[in-house]
Formats: C-alpha cells, sequence, structure tokens
C-alpha cells in the first residue's frame, strides 16, 4: 500500500493546533480584553512597542509561528468539517483552502521582513 | 418478575433466497424490567418465529458477536436494556456491511483488514523456551493494556461515517489493534504494519469524527489510537526526509 504524504499537511494541522489551543487564547486575553480593559497598560501595546517586538528577529519569528501554523490549522479543519458536512468536492476545496493559507504565510514572510 | 407489559420488537429480516429486499417483522414479545434485547430476541427465537437469524454466544458482552444496530444505533444487543427504549424497539444488522440473513452480516472485509495489520506479536527473534519469559513490567503492560480490550464486535465499523464513505479504509479496530501491538515491549513489527497504518488508506482515511470512540462498549478508544498513530507517522514521515533516514 502507498505511503501517504499527508504528514506534510496534518504536520503543519497539528502543530497549529498546539498554537490554537495554547496560544491563541492568551493572545486574545491580553490584545483583547486585558489591554482595552486596562488590566494592561495601553502603553503595553503601543505602535513603538509592538513594532519593536516585529523588528527583533526572535519576534519575528515568534509571530510568524503563531500566525502561520493557525493558518494551516484553520484551512486543514475547515477541509475536514467541508468532507464531515458531506460536501465532496474534496481536491478544488483542498486547493482553495491550502492556497490561502500559503498565500497567508508568505504575506506574513514578507511582512515580517519589511520590518 | 414479570406483568402484562409487553414491548413489539421490529426484527430487520432479509431471507436472501425469497426476499428481494430486506424488510420488517413485528413481534410482541413480554416486558422483563432485567432482559436486554437479546433476550427479547431469545424468546422470539424459543416461542414465536424459529426461523429470526442472529449471533451471539456469552451473553455478557465479552465475546463480540451480538452487535446490532438498535433504534438506530450500534450496541451490543446484550447490553441494551429494554427499560432503556420505548415499547417499540427497531433491530437491524449492522450498518456498513453487507446482509447475509436477517441479523446476520458478512464480514469478511474486516477478517480481511484485520488480518493485513498483522495482530499478533512479532519478535526480533524466537527465544527457546528454555531461556524463558518474555519479562515485562507494570509500566510497559500499561502502555498498551487498553487496546487489548477489543471483542471485534464491529460497532466501531457500523458508526464510522468515515467507513461508509470509503469502504477501503482499513477502520478502526484494526488500526487500533495495530496500535496495541506496536506499543508492546515484545514487539518488533511496527515497520511491517506501518506499510498499512500509515498508507491513505490507513489512519489518514480517518477524520476523527470520533464516533468509533463513543460506541465501543469496552471502551477501547480506537480514536485515540488512530490519532496517536497519526502523530507517530507524522514523526516518521519528517525522520525519513533527514539525511541518512529511511
Amino acid at each position: 500500500m502507498a505511503k501517504s504524504h499527508k504528514p506534510i499537511i496534518w504536520g503543519l494541522f497539528a502543530g497549529g493546533g498546539m498554537v490554537s489551543a495554547f496560544v491563541t487564547p492568551v493572545m486574545i486575553l491580553i490584545t483583547g480584553l486585558a489591554v482595552p480593559f486596562h488590566l494592561i497598560s495601553r502603553e503595553a501595546m503601543s505602535y513603538d512597542r509592538v513594532h519593536a517586538f516585529a523588528s527583533n528577529p526572535i519576534g519575528k519569528l515568534l509571530l510568524f509561528v503563531v500566525i502561520f501554523l493557525p493558518a494551516w490549522h484553520a484551512a486543514h479543519r475547515l477541509r475536514i468539517t467541508a468532507h464531515d458536512f458531506g460536501l465532496r468536492q474534496d481536491i478544488p476545496i483542498a486547493v482553495v483552502l491550502y492556497v490561502t493559507a500559503a498565500v497567508g504565510t508568505i504575506m506574513t514572510i514578507s511582512a515580517l521582513l519589511k520590518m | 418478575m414479570s406483568n402484562d407489559r409487553t414491548i413489539t420488537l421490529e426484527v430487520m429480516r432479509y431471507r436472501p433466497e425469497t426476499d428481494a429486499a430486506p424488510s420488517f417483522q413485528s413481534y410482541v414479545v413480554p416486558y422483563v424490567e432485567e432482559w436486554v434485547v437479546l433476550d427479547a430476541l431469545n424468546y422470539v427465537k424459543d416461542n414465536l418465529d424459529t426461523t429470526v437469524s442472529y449471533r451471539w454466544s456469552c451473553h455478557m458482552a465479552v465475546c463480540g458477536s451480538c452487535g446490532m444496530m438498535i433504534d438506530g444505533e450500534p450496541k451490543l444487543s446484550c447490553k441494551a436494556f429494554l427499560r432503556d427504549y420505548g415499547s417499540k424497539i427497531r433491530v437491524e444488522p449492522l450498518s456498513h456491511f453487507p446482509i447475509e440473513r436477517d441479523l446476520v452480516v458478512v464480514i469478511d472485509d474486516f477478517i480481511e483488514k484485520f488480518t493485513r495489520i498483522r495482530p499478533y506479536i512479532i519478535a526480533q527473534s524466537e527465544k527457546p523456551v528454555s531461556e524463558g519469559e518474555y519479562l515485562q513490567t507494570p509500566a510497559q503492560l500499561h502502555k498498551y493494556k487498553q487496546f487489548t480490550l477489543c471483542i471485534n464486535c464491529l460497532l466501531c465499523y457500523a458508526a464510522c461515517p468515515q467507513y461508509a464513505h470509503n469502504p477501503e479504509f482499513v477502520g478502526p479496530a484494526a488500526l487500533s489493534m495495530a496500535h496495541r501491538y506496536n506499543l508492546d515491549s515484545r514487539d518488533s513489527g511496527r515497520d511491517l504494519r506501518q506499510e498499512v497504518s500509515a498508507s491513505h488508506e490507513g489512519v489518514w482515511e480517518c477524520s476523527f469524527v470520533g464516533a468509533c470512540s463513543d460506541v465501543c462498549p469496552k471502551h477501547v478508544d480506537p480514536a485515540a489510537a488512530i490519532q496517536q498513530t497519526k502523530i507517530a507517522s507524522t514523526m516518521d514521515y519528517y525522520k525519513a526526509l533527514l539525511p541518512g533516514g529511511k
């Protein structure tokens, strides 16, 4: 039986799942709730500080991981969800979703490199 | 024990020599608080209609032969109490398998897949009996014990929408049994089993609906076995890409 190449996508899906489950909620808590409700100083999210963070190589890497992995996770999750809902045009759906994730990945890289 | 209460058992009948298609036949049987659906079927067989065919043996959720659809859900009929259902209970053969006769399904497809994953210990080298047992620590046993509890009742295949969609899918029980032997410290046959497990029709056909684990009467959790196999297969895949990988 032929060995599957699914691990390429599934590896990104699994990694993205970990990030989405453990890191994304904390980010939402900080950027979406704590700062707007003044639980953390608004200065923490000031343009200068965030720009400095995104300019730092480690900051770039962290931002890349928390953006690109969940993007691939979402793409694969939506593909499976479409299948589970009985949409059987698997290949076109997969192409559209994975191309979207790939474009998002490239845009993230180029935006971070310009910082 | 019994009072005058009765229930109606709607049994799917299919006699290939006379029936063009399956149909339902109703039987009125006594309602007994302690009875399971299998008891009701045995009542039918003993008292009302000797021609009804179904598989059963142990009557204690060990043999795995009395699986059937009860009110549309895959269940062991020896574990499904009448008191948990209404006054009318619909009994059908397990979904996703061809019907052999009445409630008996053809399980050849599963047996072929089960054989393909090599459900036995493949030792690196057989040691002579005089050298004694293969020893195992409680921790080593704990790693795979849950997956040994499978009784091959096939409720998981009847519940799996993926198996319904693609009958080539190796399926929950076979894949979790492969995982069980892969995790066994005495075994070294994982590479052979991966040819099946890591193929398209293996774990990668699973979309993790999880229905297999929901219906499993022995709490094997085949969905977990499949997800763990996906992780291990992904590691294999990336390792093979490294220099010196196979």
